[in-house]
């Protein structure tokens, strides 16, 4: 049975919940049950013309010539969409806030670099018709040399995949080759751990495989507009960059969607709603591209691959002293969302845990494979695989609880994140204590009442942050009942040689104490509820 | 070369004509107009094509339309009568079944065709019964819950 423990953020907010734990209905659920649900392919227009698009077979070639000619007079084919026909054939996907530089094109021009690439588009009075045609064009390619690993791509001498960042890394704030996270000094307190492991990690790319496959439908309209009927998950955004594609006032586009087929973060790419646009604009008829289950899987951008290096090193009354990561995010072969997701993975370090001294390098890699895009947490997921393992084996070689390591490490309010800000309204204790009850894993007492509120170092700085007991030798930690102060690396414990928790050389001051007069030291505030009730 | 084809959808006479070579799946919604007929593969991997041939699970997208000639065919668009819905369609609004919704028609016909032929199934004949359904939400405990609510006979409402 659900329950829900409103205590733990009883104080944070006004807690009127009322739908949580109540069965309740989808407000769009009778159209599911009845087949009524209008999803993008359920309009129907007459005279609708259909786009498929012929497809790099090379990940990585210069295109010498193409012959289109034999293609543009098959049965059926009403015209034939080339490079040139596109108005702004070079978009990145977060330019529209600014975000990098334009480094895709619509339609490739001189090279293709991953194989499923758009090279041209036939429309035709039929799907059958446009996919007969597509083998009738004629393309002649220098294939290049191309490169598939993320570690490959930045050796010297590595195949350039990306035009526009042509040492195959994204370029943050026009000069950065990656994101860095520095706190503190791993390598003294490396010197000084107990145990030091190391690990490499391996996420492959993950496709979402909606059941509904990526496509739109334009319509043009009256007076110069055009319909979208679409699949996408990101409706606005996916206008926007089709107004920039296309070179269009974005209020010449109606969009209409948000009955998607399963998504997942797959449809937020603009991967066809450009190009049929631009077929409806040059034919002046509705033009639908939907992709086949192949495209979906070739060229339908995945989850991208990730490649983890994470170096721990842990005391053996279970403090993590240090945390290196060197994780390299596979973009593909263009920007789409992986720049942001290196964000995201460099926020996310180094898990919910407080470490005194983080190490971290993370790359936003070009190879000659499908472009990465969004996937349910992307950026965060693959390192709390990479994390959690560690954590397991870190357990494991000082012979702890992995839960009780877990909570003995975790995130509790007042203590300072290696990005410099302060925790606040942690809870991974508390989910602890939950979890640990109902699979009846057995938690010993001081960790029951353990507590994310207390002992966190803005409030106990210098003095001993909770006590924990002593680490049990393998096979006897039941009887390992003796206690040892335990000591958060503010200061030096005192049966421990703790490597010194240097402050960070070059970074800003911690932010000054919390207000006196707290009992728990964090001044509750809450983001999102605004500040708490007391 | 369209060919003449006559079948039943949902016990009305139809009429239509289809390509040479075309699959039930595209004949039910590009010529008959049964859009509650969805695509997700065309290569019969998925299931969401499913529909009812003579009372038997088929994929539609791999069914031959001019093959359905005489044939009693049954779609999703079928399975209420007048205001009142299939046990099958209310128990999967009362078990939150669905979420993006793409897949349900397909699961609703294949549930159909377990229920038609054995009213009382085990949890392990449900299981096996939507076994070629995928659903890519990852639904599938309320879809097996909502399938064995309806066989009790638990759900039955007006839509």
């Amino acid at each position: 049975m659900l329950e829900l423990r409103k205590d733990i953020f009883a104080d944070e907010r006004d807690d009127n919940l009322k739908e949580v734990g109540q069965p309740t209905q989808r407000q769009d659920i009778l159209g599911h049950v009845t087949g009524t649900s209008a999803f993008y392919d359920d309009h129907r227009f007459s005279n609708l013309l259909h786009l498929k698009i012929l497809r790099s077979p090379h990940a990585h070639a210069r295109i010498r010539s193409i012959d289109d000619t034999a293609a543009a007079r098959a049965p059926g084919v009403k015209r034939i969409i080339r490079a040139a026909d596109v108005p702004v054939n070079l978009n990145t996907l977060l330019s529209l806030i600014q975000f990098g530089k334009d480094d895709e094109p619509s339609l490739a021009t001189d090279i293709v670099r991953y194989k499923g690439e758009p090279i041209l588009g036939i429309v035709a009075t039929s799907e059958r018709a446009a996919r007969q045609a597509l083998p009738l064009v004629r393309v002649s390619y220098d294939p290049l040399p191309a490169v598939f690993d993320v570690e490959e791509a930045l050796k010297p001498g590595a195949p350039s995949v990306n035009a526009t960042y042509p040492k195959n890394t994204f370029e943050y704030h026009d000069k950065y080759d990656h994101q860095k996270l520095r706190f503190g000094d791993v390598e003294a307190a490396f010197a000084q751990a107990d145990v030091v492991i190391e690990d490499r990690y391996q996420m492959s790319p993950i496709e979402h495989a909606p059941t509904e496959t990526n496509g739109s439908i334009a319509v043009p309209d009256t007076n110069g507009r055009f319909i979208v009927y679409t699949s996408t998950q990101a409706l606005f955004f996916s206008l926007d960059t089709c107004a920039k594609i296309n070179a269009m006032p974005s209020n010449q586009l109606h969009f209409i969607g948000g009955t998607v087929g399963g998504g997942f973060g797959g449809k937020v790419d603009t991967l066809t709603e450009p190009l049929v646009i631009l077929a409806a604009r040059l034919t002046g008829a509705p033009v639908r591209h939907r992709l086949s289950r192949h495209e979906e899987m070739q060229f339908g951008s995945p989850r991208g691959a990730e490649r983890i290096y994470v170096k721990d090193g842990v005391m053996k009354d279970g403090r993590i002293v240090a945390r290196q990561v060197r994780a390299y995010f596979d973009s593909g072969a263009y920007t789409r969302l992986s720049s942001y997701a290196v964000i995201k993975c460099a926020a996310h370090i180094p898990g919910p845990y407080t470490i005194p001294n983080v190490h971290a390098d993370v790359f936003c890699v070009f190879t000659n494979r499908t472009p990465a895009t969004a996937m349910r947490g992307f950026g965060v997921t693959a390192l709390d695989f990479a994390l959690e393992c560690q954590m397991d084996k870190l357990a494991a070689a000082i012979s702890m609880d992995p839960l009780e390591f877990r909570m003995l490490n975790a995130y509790r309010d007042g203590d300072m994140k290696a990005h410099r800000r302060e925790a606040k309204n942690c809870a991974l204790i508390e989910c602890a204590q939950v979890a640990a009850e109902k699979a009846n894993w057995p938690l010993r007492e001081e960790f029951r009442r353990m507590s994310s509120r207390t002992g966190g170092a803005a409030t106990h700085a210098g003095a001993v942050r909770s006590v924990t007991p002593a680490p049990a030798a393998p096979g006897t930690r039941t009887a390992a009942q003796q206690r040892i102060p335990y000591d958060r690396g503010i200061t030096t414990g005192p049966t421990h040689s703790a490597p010194p928790p240097t402050p960070p050389r070059s970074a800003p001051p911690p932010p000054a104490p919390p207000p006196a007069g707290s009992t728990h030291g964090a001044p509750r505030f809450s983001s999102v509820f605004g500040t708490r009730r007391r | 070369m369209k060919t003449p084809i006559q079948f039943q959808l949902n016990g009305e006479d139809v009429a239509t004509f289809a390509d040479g070579g075309a699959n039930l799946l595209d004949v039910l919604r590009e010529s008959v107009g049964d859009l509650s007929v969805k695509g997700g593969c065309w290569q019969g991997t998925c299931g969401t094509c499913t529909v009812l041939i003579d009372g038997a699970p088929r994929l539609s997208c791999l069914t031959l339309a001019e093959s359905c000639a005489g044939k009693s065919i049954e779609t999703v668009a079928g399975l209420r009568h007048g205001p009142d819905l299939h046990p099958l369609q209310s128990a999967f609004m009362e078990r939150f079944a669905a979420q993006c919704g793409y897949c349900t028609p397909g699961m609703l016909m294949a549930a159909k065709a377990l229920l038609d032929r054995n009213p009382n199934p085990t949890r392990e004949n449900v299981v096996e019964a939507l076994a070629g359904n995928i659903c890519r939400c990852t639904g599938y405990e309320p879809i097996i819950e909502a399938v064995l609510d309806a066989a009790r006979g638990d759900s039955r409402r007006r839509a």
